[in-house]
């Protein structure tokens, strides 16, 4: 649904953010974005975003900027109904895509007793999955948060109608392309560039850290973000 | 009065509800729903190294990163018996400075300010008062520029470590920023006599407030608990005094002070603190009316927008003195035993505790944001607000309901360990709101 101007100039497509579980710092990266922000907030119609506005309106929604995992029931229910009322629905982020932080306790016990006194009054679900388990997914966009830059690539694209250029290789391209020295050859530092997805600019390398995988997985491979288990070649797990 | 629903309260941090009974024409209880879902971090950082809780709970979020961060390393680096010298202590302060910088001026321009001028959002503002906005969003930005100059990036920052950082960053880099800054020092300065213009409601409170506090700084990373009631301790005697606990309507924990309601936050730092803040910041703040304390919740924007100039003023000393620490981190082998950290967040005083063994492995963990902190006082202002303007317009009274929970700059994605408003009428509303 395109919403009309009071003016009568051309309709702008509807966005929305929306948030599940998460940290809030992928939805900031686009408050983060100070010098585009109201030339964004000008070219569509912002007609839900609750984390910067009161004014929510009806979808449908052009475009559905979905930030978060799944963690409760009536989260799936949710997310399901932001599907069907969008157009374009992107996940940004490691917990939209991946599961986040918080999927770590896909591999333990029941936590809420450890945090909580009271469990019977938390109602979470055992695991934290990605959006794309519940719902069709038409972009995913990765990193924890997601790079400003590429963000705006992605919301730029979608208004011209034609595919995000994002890259899709691994950060090691990155941090050769920046002419840094590996800290991995050159100190033995463990780093995990060379299975991480490209988009933060190998930032932890260009300060002589190891990648700790924060962007997640690079194609071809498969693994949590923050895990202390192995990747794995994503053809095996299929 | 008739029955009043908010579906989702915006412009906070994170997802929540408020619920306000009114019976036979009075507010017999007000809630703070708090219904993001838990992610339960205390739990997933059992078992893992005592080197990995600044990048796993900086992702408790994202608005203030740094924050938990620098509580981390303060508790873990307390649990080794390390304190690091000097120049990394500054430069966390630099840093820390970049946060309250982004965080403050968010929260004055894009939340708050709307409330006080009747506006739904900072971009709804933009449309008629886009030079007010614009000059938000470059302090907004000089912030976070120096957080990414010292941090390697705004959210979720990746140059901290335990014991300090991975990288000194180049002089050159920080002196870079000054011009930056020092506009951002003076905008600063003006968004202070801009918000001292707004309309305040009276409603002065009874508040105990809780902050650090330290006998030559205003409190950032470091200082001894403190409130208006007497209480004077070091962070390692904080669970003596605050107890934690759990009510139906909230995965957040609700804080209390020796069974007493208390505050953090802007108003308490400042309240405890102000006679430490830098003589021109001072000034600006009795030029907006502000006196040594501040009680008002509603004039807590003033506040913000004061520590927001400090903040500009105090970056600019530090770069000006800037020595690249050497080396950037001490090194802090792992022993036996449980530590305490506590520094100020944006909205407030945070607090951990990590107990590790002598390999270096995490076996308990407890972080008390500010928010859960807040929740009962936030309720407490909510009950008696709302108990005074109950003639107002249905509209009307949940508008300024709304902003009597955003003076707090709540935080719930902290918190949980969102919003959304509901006023009932008659019956005790049971369940908590769940959004839409």
């Amino acid at each position: 649904m395109m919403a009309h101007d009071a003016a009568g100039s051309p309709p702008r497509p509807a966005l929305a953010v929306w948030k599940f579980s998460s940290c809030d710092g992928c939805q900031l990266t686009l408050l983060n974005c100070e010098d585009e922000l109201l030339a964004v907030a000008e070219s569509v119609s912002i007609a839900s975003f609750p984390e910067a506005s009161s004014q929510v309106m009806p979808g449908p929604y052009d475009i559905s900027l979905v930030e978060g995992s799944i963690t409760t029931p009536g989260d799936a229910e949710r997310i399901r109904e932001v599907r069907a009322a969008s157009r374009f629905l992107v996940t940004i982020g490691a917990c939209a895509t991946a599961g986040g932080v918080q999927a770590l306790r896909n591999f333990s016990e029941d936590l809420a007793p450890v945090v909580y006194a009271r469990p019977e009054y938390i109602d979470s679900l055992r695991t934290s999955t990605p959006i794309a388990e519940h719902v069709p997914v038409d972009f995913e966009l990765q990193g924890c948060p997601v790079d400003r830059r590429q963000l705006l690539e992605v919301i730029t694209a979608l208004l011209a109608g034609r595919r995000p250029n994002v890259s899709k290789h691994s950060v090691c391209m990155e941090c050769k392309r920046a002419g840094q020295v590996c800290v991995m050859v050159a100190h033995g530092t463990p780093c995990k560039g060379p299975v991480t997805q490209a988009g933060c600019g190998a930032l932890c390398p260009s300060l002589g850290r190891g990648c700790y995988s924060c962007f997640g997985p690079a194609p071809g491979w498969t693994f949590l973000p923050f895990t202390t288990r192995e990747p794995v070649r994503a053809e095996e797990v299929k | 009065m008739t029955n009043i629903s908010v579906p989702a309260l915006a412009r906070v941090e994170g997802e929540g509800g408020l619920e306000i009974v009114v019976s036979d024409g009075r507010v017999t209880e007000a809630r703070l729903d708090i219904y993001e879902p838990p992610r339960f971090f205390e739990a997933l950082l059992r078992g893992r190294r005592y080197t990995e809780p600044p990048d796993i709970t900086a992702r408790i979020c994202g608005i203030c990163p740094v924050a938990y961060q620098m509580s981390s390393c303060a508790a873990i680096e307390d649990a080794c018996g390390v304190t690091p010298p000097e120049p990394v202590q500054k430069l966390r302060r630099l840093l820390y400075c970049g946060e309250w910088m982004e965080s403050h001026a968010l929260h004055v321009y894009l939340l708050h300010a709307p409330d006080f001028l009747g506006y739904e959002s900072g971009i709804h503002l933009a449309r008629d008062h886009p030079d007010l906005v614009h000059r938000g969003l470059r302090v907004k930005k000089a912030g976070n520029l120096l957080m990414e100059a010292v941090g390697g990036r705004s959210v979720h920052p990746v140059n901290v470590k335990v014991g300090g950082f991975y990288r000194a960053p180049d002089p050159a880099k920080l002196t870079a920023l000054i011009p930056a800054i020092e506009q951002a020092r003076q905008e600063a300065e003006a968004t202070v006599s801009w918000v001292s213009t707004f309309d305040f409601p009276d409603f002065d409170r009874d508040y105990e407030f809780v902050a650090l506090r330290h006998e030559t700084e205003y409190p950032i990373t470091q200082g001894r608990v403190s409130s208006t009631g007497g209480l004077d301790i070091t962070p390692a005697e904080y669970d003596a005094h605050f107890t934690e606990s759990q009510v139906p309507h909230s995965t957040a924990l609700h804080s209390a002070l020796d069974g007493r309601t208390y505050l953090t936050g802007p108003l308490a730092r400042y309240s405890l603190n102000s006679g430490n803040l830098p003589a021109d910041v001072q000034q600006a703040a009795r030029a907006a009316g502000l006196g040594a304390s501040c009680t008002n919740p509603f004039r807590s924007i003033i506040v913000r927008s004061v520590e927001l100039l400090f903040a500009c003023d105090e970056a600019l000393r530090l770069i000006g003195s800037y020595e690249p620490p050497d080396p950037p981190a001490l090194d802090v082998p792992p022993r036996n035993g449980t530590g305490y950290g506590c520094t100020e967040a944006p909205r407030g005083m945070l607090y951990h505790r990590y107990t590790i063994t002598e390999d270096g492995t995490i076996t308990d963990a407890k972080i008390v944001p500010p928010t859960s902190q807040n929740q009962k006082a936030i309720e407490d202002d909510l009950k008696d607000f709302a108990a005074t303007r109950l003639s107002l317009s249905h509209e009307r009274l949940t508008w300024e309901c709304e902003q009597a929970v955003r003076n707090h700059d709540p935080c719930i994605s902290c918190a949980t360990h969102f919003l959304d408003l509901r006023l009932t009428s008659g019956q005790p509303a049971i369940q908590a709101v769940r959004r839409t």
